[in-house]
């Protein structure tokens, strides 16, 4: 069989009786091309099965769910101690001091090491004094008193409507964090993931500001007193609507719903209720001074349901013009049956008298 | 110091103080923002946008004096902002140097030999300076400094952001920026052909030197005729392409020295004579150059007009053209924008946007506000873009001047357009289901959207009434269209009584029925309906500032139930709607 081959192989050209290289030169590299073929064809058959995908793409992009935010209630008070007080003033800081003392100290809800997230109301590129987000001053004073009980570090938080930097800039919230040694947390899209609220209705698999709760102990929520034509009012439950992403909007078509889902997503330590100064109207964005008044309130409570049904009389409405209050009783968020908080009720004037 | 090396830590610090510039053009008080910093100064050293809006406007900005200043000293010393500060020409002159490595000097010398191509710069030049005559700038699509900072703030700032976050947390998104990407691309890989291609064929600001360097008292050049042997290790290096081995072509050196540096017997130097080897430039007026660039001015001079024939500043406008809060009225805008991107890059919001086609083609990568993109509509408060515009195409505004407070308070705000509710895709209007996510981030106050509350039938929301103990009825079968009808949207009306006060109602669980209060005087098996109450936004056009938050947020993702046209725009006296 090789016979035939020789002559026609050797005929090449090289001198007769010299070692025939070229044979040798051109069979190392067939067989050098062939090994190279091989692996690269054995390479793109190996990657074939790897990522091979016998069924095709689902409808739609799956990955891991949440399904809440968090419980970050601290251990109940002994009975018949206040879980309710109301302070009225002027003056946000000593109104914060006096509230959280009436309800057993900071020490109550923040523990040394803790860390603190604070949920703010910064919805608006809107200066503090037109009152559609939560007071610098309030944020101040929060943050130094979880400093104060020991917090290792405090983060503020929230998904504002206008753009974020603006949001937290013009408010004077970011001022106030950077001055009192918190830590804003912008809504980068990394912070958001899907969450499914166990019998949720709306709240299924939406994003979430879940990741600025990462390694968080506790949560604060500071919000302010706002006229909102579709939910009635705009208080520390539907403050709350902050921790959504997405096209949350869609959400309008049923807000007390959406309102009293969100109140499930997550259990706050306290939430703190600003009503120094309540927009009565034009809410919630305001725009005009003429849009408030003073209200001279400050609610805490670990309860935003008793706070807002409390909360709904400083703008002249009651708790039945606000149907979510209902709705989130009845979905266990809290209670709006305000007097078994054994609420108590301060004024500044006559502390400080 | 070599002059080469003066000329690279030049160059070295120029481009990094553009690179900053750009960085930092982002609002806000932080490290890598803007505080204080004078963005646009490297913009103000360019003089074609100060020559282009003199031609355009008969009238010289402030901040652009900084570039007859520098065309004064071309007048003197040549094209040192060629050679020693173009971010542009130091980004092509590195591209180049790149694409080369390892090349022989001889090959480096045939790419430099100069090109008869390179007259088409000059033509460019007077094609742009015809049209800015009369009233049509058109300079910034291809004058290298309001290009470079288009290309960096609009295409690649944006790439590093997303991930990132190394200036903005959210990503940033730009109409149509892929053609940005890819000139900016285009123009790094032709120098690749020849080194500085942009630089030695296209760029009208280079044009403009050339013809400044043509008087140059002190220039480059050869000492002595004398034969120099055949080494054109000079022309190795020319960026220029200006042939300073033999007859130097004057107007297209760009004092990038390497011939000086190089010259192996020093014959080289900078210094106030003519090269003694001969000197000549393009394009040459005594011949056909001089009839070339009459031609394209002519061209120039020509074309502009056409686009008032579209009446492109009048009827002829895009109702979507929505300028920049405190622009000018069209025409006199087109007259001064020079396509940079600083305000696209500096608005928060993300709004203003380079137009592809809603501002025509005169305005091509001109600023246009689309209120689908970006983070929210124009905010209030807010004033970024007139105070970045170097050119003040956007007047730098003052607060009161936007909210029309204090002494503005007569001329009222300034208004960018009026948002109209679409009643055929608005939730409340056409589907019935309540909504108006508009009128909550209205942020005028007195809010410029209303709303009136009206009563409408649900489909299958008619019930039969099987018993009614006080305000719990027991119906006869539950309705089944899914809703939730306890959520305090949702009301019971007597069939048949249309003016009837409906119950709200608070609870329904199967077919128990619970209302907020009993009907009035309704007996066993009657009928009722489940009707929504519905609250329809309406706009008030003496409110509407045509912010466009409405727009931005309207729950209708795809075409929004209620968007802003430039009706009742400030900045056209005749654009106004309202008698």
């Amino acid at each position: 069989m090789t016979l035939p081959h020789k002559p026609a192989v050797t005929g090449g050209g090289s001198a007769p009786g010299a070692p025939d290289l070229r044979q040798g030169l051109d069979r190392r590299q067939f067989l050098r091309r062939l090994a190279g073929a091989s692996i690269l064809a054995v390479a793109a058959g190996g990657l074939g099965a790897v990522l091979y995908d016998p069924k095709g793409p689902a409808g739609v992009a799956g990955g891991k769910v949440l399904a809440g935010l968090g419980d970050f209630r601290a251990a109940a008070p002994p009975a018949g101690q206040p879980r309710l007080a109301t302070v009225h003033g002027a003056d946000r800081k000593a109104m914060f001091d006096l509230g959280v003392k009436a309800l057993g100290g900071m020490e109550a809800f923040v523990s040394r090491g803790d860390v603190v997230l604070l949920k703010v109301n910064a919805a608006f590129a809107s200066p503090a004094i037109l009152g559609a987000t939560t007071h610098p001053d309030l944020l101040t004073a929060a943050v130094e008193a979880c400093r104060a009980a020991g917090a290792s570090r405090v983060l503020v938080t929230d998904n504002p409507i206008n753009s974020p930097e603006s949001c937290f800039e013009v408010s004077g919230l970011s001022g106030a964090a950077r001055s009192s040694g918190a830590a804003i947390l912008l809504p980068r899209p990394a912070l958001f993931s899907p969450l499914t609220l166990p019998g949720g209705r709306l709240i299924t698999d939406w994003p979430v500001l879940a990741g600025a709760f990462a390694g968080v102990t506790k949560v604060i929520a500071l919000a302010p007193v706002k006229d909102h034509q579709r939910a009635g009012a705009s208080m520390s439950l539907k403050n709350f609507y902050g921790l959504l992403g997405g096209r949350r909007n869609i959400f309008h078509q049923d807000i007390n719903g959406v309102i009293a889902e969100l109140g499930q997503l997550m259990r706050p330590t306290l939430v703190v209720l600003d009503g120094v100064s309540a927009m009565m109207a034009n809410g919630p964005t305001g725009g005009s001074l003429a849009d408030l008044k003073a209200t001279n309130t400050m609610i805490f409570s670990a309860d935003p349901v008793a706070a807002d049904t409390l909360g709904a009389g400083l703008l002249g409405r009651a708790p039945a013009d606000l149907p979510y209050l209902a709705l989130a009783q009845v979905a266990g968020v809290g209670t709006m049956d305000v007097a078994s908080l054994a609420p108590v009720t301060l004024s500044l004037d006559k502390a400080a008298g | 110091m070599r002059i080469v090396v003066a000329r690279r830590v030049s160059q070295g610090f120029f481009l990094l103080l553009f690179f900053w510039f750009c960085l930092v053009a982002t609002v806000g008080g932080g490290f890598l923002q803007l505080r204080g910093w004078p963005i646009n100064w490297l913009l103000s050293l360019d003089p074609l946008p100060a020559l282009g809006t003199m031609l355009a406007t008969r009238t010289l900005y402030a901040p652009l004096l900084w570039g007859l200043g520098v065309l004064a000293l071309t007048l003197f010393v040549g094209r040192f902002f060629c050679g020693f500060i173009c971010p542009l020409g130091t980004l092509n002159q590195m591209t180049g140097w790149l694409a080369r490595l390892g090349r022989a000097p001889k090959d480096r010398a045939e790419d430099n030999r100069p090109s008869r191509a390179q007259v088409v710069k000059y033509a460019l030049l007077a094609f742009f300076l015809g049209c800015a005559a009369l009233g049509g700038l058109q300079t910034g699509l291809l004058d290298p400094l309001p290009l470079v900072f288009r290309s960096v703030n609009l295409a690649l700032l944006p790439l590093a952001d997303p991930g990132i976050g190394v200036v903005h947390d959210a990503p940033r998104h730009y109409e149509g920026v892929w053609w940005i990407g890819l000139m900016l691309l285009a123009i790094l890989a032709l120098n690749a052909v020849r080194p500085r291609f942009f630089c030695r064929f296209i760029c009208p600001l280079g044009a403009l030197f050339g013809l400044a360097a043509r008087v140059a008292p002190w220039r480059i050049g050869k000492a002595t005729d004398k034969s120099c042997g055949d080494c054109r290790l000079c022309e190795s290096h020319c960026e220029g392409g200006c042939r300073p081995s033999g007859r130097l072509v004057i107007s297209e050196c760009l004092l990038c020295c390497n011939c000086l540096d190089r010259c192996p017997s020093g014959r080289i130097g900078f210094a106030g004579r003519a090269s003694a080897a001969g000197e000549t430039a393009v394009p040459d007026f005594s011949r056909r150059g001089a009839v070339a660039l009459l031609a394209a001015g002519t061209a120039g001079v020509f074309s502009a007009p056409l686009w008032r024939v579209e009446d492109a500043a009048g009827l002829g406008r895009s109702p979507s053209l929505i300028r920049p809060p405190g622009s000018l009225d069209e025409e006199r805008f087109l007259a001064r924008c020079i396509r940079c991107g600083q305000c696209m890059r500096a608005c928060p919001s993300n709004i203003i946007q380079p137009s592809v086609t809603t501002a025509g083609l005169i305005g091509l990568w001109t600023p246009v506000l689309n209120y689908r993109l970006g983070r929210s509509g124009c905010q209030p408060n807010c004033i970024a873009c007139g105070q970045v515009c170097p050119t003040a195409a956007i007047r730098p505004l003052s607060l009161q001047e936007k909210l029309g407070q204090g002494e503005y308070a007569a001329a009222g705000p300034i208004r960018l357009g009026t948002a109209f509710v679409d009643r055929t895709r608005c939730l409340p209007w056409a589907m019935g289901r309540p909504c108006i996510v508009c009128q909550e981030v209205c942020p005028v106050s007195p809010k410029a959207i209303g709303v009136r509350t009206v009563f409408e039938p649900v489909f299958g929301g008619a019930v039969d009434i099987a018993d009614a103990k006080g305000a719990v009825l027991a119906l006869a079968a539950a309705p089944g269209t899914g809703r939730s009808f306890g959520s305090g949207d949702y009301y019971l009306r007597p069939a048949g009584f249309p003016d009837a006060a409906a119950r709200r109602i608070v609870s329904l669980s199967g077919a128990s029925l619970t209302l907020e209060k009993p009907l009035p005087d309704l007996g066993q098996g009657r009928r009722a309906a489940i009707v929504v109450r519905l609250q329809q936004p309406h706009v008030d056009p003496a409110r509407c500032v045509g912010c466009g938050m409405c727009e931005h947020e309207c729950p209708v993702s795809g075409l929004r139930a209620i968007r802003v046209t430039r009706e009742n725009e400030s900045r056209s006296g005749p654009g106004r709607m309202l008698a």
